[in-house]
């Protein structure tokens, strides 16, 4: 059994996906640090929960008014 | 037992290679600009936003330099500037070139729309089309003016960086765009002027090659002198104030200066001290852009601690 030492070409391969695999971490991050971001600084949110909540149910004054000739 | 192992075909392309397809040092500037541009808006991004858009960016330019190096490939090879690049010395195959490009051109365009607005994001794809096809498959082999409208190109990024900020293009941002644009036919004519490269058997109509070395001179001063009215302008808007156009003013003064002492000169004079002068004035054309935007910049933080700006 004998070890030859590794081949050039090996060490520089093992930079590429070094590199690339790197790059990938960083942009997931960096995707991750956006949408934090733009969720905390985003507009006032409402999840729909299935529940009647007063802000949906249409004002009977302005639904008189919609149907009025 | 002896073993023989040949590794022939194309040569293995390390990281670096891959890194040298997005041209770095042009990233570099467009780094810079768009980053003036987007903290010079009236209106302020997150941190992180700024980081992701000046990323992304940045990662357009290098997708347009990729395809640019694509097309290319037949120039570099002749020319003894380009000649070590990675398409020409066969460290990379013309398709992985592509391919880089293509893909990054999606992602980079993508996910700046994503992170800013579309607005930022159209005007991205725009600058890469505009790089990559306007310029390097269209005019570059077709006009002496090439450069000029090549310039366009790299004018782009702090409108880019604007538009991301603010959303729309206004004056101000048009006018980040003319200083580029004013400032890239004297900046390249300079180095064509004393880098006798062989553009000729390369089929590029460089302008020294189809007009002549005293036309030349004549448009690199003609240009300075257009540039001027622009900064100005560009230092009178809510981006500049005092400070700016004090600046703007000195250095374009100087840069006038420089571009008339390439005019006033002849080829040998030239020839005899080695172009000094030409070369002076390319490098002190890379500081005036540098030192220009930066005033932008300073500008906009005194106008932030209630000092500089017009009130």
């Amino acid at each position: 059994m004998s070890f030859r030492a590794p081949h050039e070409i090996y060490r520089r391969r093992f930079g590429r996906n070094l590199g690339v695999g790197l790059l990938l971490v960083g942009f997931v991050a960096l995707v991750f640090a956006l949408t934090v971001v733009k969720v905390t600084r985003g507009d006032s949110m409402q999840g729909f929960d299935h529940t009647a909540a007063p802000v949906n149910i249409p004002d009977p004054a302005v639904a008189q008014s919609a149907v009025a000739p | 037992m002896t073993e023989i192992r040949v590794f022939d075909g194309q040569p293995e392309a390390s990281f670096g290679d891959y890194v040298q397809l997005l041209k770095p040092r042009v990233m570099s500037l467009v780094v810079f600009t768009a980053l003036v541009g987007m903290l010079v808006a009236p209106v302020g991004l997150h941190p992180v936003e700024v980081v992701a858009a000046i990323l992304f960016i940045a990662l357009g330019a290098g997708a347009s330099g990729a395809l640019n190096m694509w097309w290319d490939a037949d120039i570099d090879a002749v020319m003894q500037r380009t000649r070590g690049r990675p398409l020409p010395s066969g460290r990379v195959a013309p398709g992985e070139a592509l391919g880089l490009g293509l893909a990054l051109s999606g992602i980079s365009v993508v996910m700046l729309g994503l992170a800013t607005n579309l607005a930022a994001a159209g005007l991205l794809a725009f600058t890469i089309f505009f790089y990559a096809v306007v310029y390097s498959v269209w005019l570059k082999r077709a006009t002496p003016q090439n450069i000029v409208i090549g310039g366009a190109a790299g004018a782009f990024p702090p409108m880019i960086g604007w538009v991301c900020a603010t959303g729309s293009i206004s004056l101000e941002a048009v006018l980040m765009f003319a200083v580029i644009f004013m400032w890239t036919p004297p900046h390249f004519w300079a180095l064509a002027l004393f880098m006798k490269e062989d553009y000729h058997t390369a089929g590029v109509p460089m302008l020294t090659v189809t007009h002549g070395r005293p036309a030349t001179r004549a448009h690199v001063l003609v240009y300075s002198v257009l540039l001027t009215p622009v900064a100005i302008w560009a230092a009178a808007t809510s981006i500049g104030g005092p400070l700016t156009l004090a600046v703007s003013v000195v250095l374009n003064l100087w840069f006038v200066k420089g571009a008339y002492d390439i005019w006033r000169r002849t080829e040998t004079v030239a020839e005899a001290d080695r172009y000094r002068i030409e070369k002076r004035f390319f490098r002190f054309s890379l500081l005036y852009l540098f030192v220009i935007f930066a005033a932008y910049l300073v500008e906009a933080g005194l106008k932030a601690a209630g000092l500089g700006g017009w009130t």
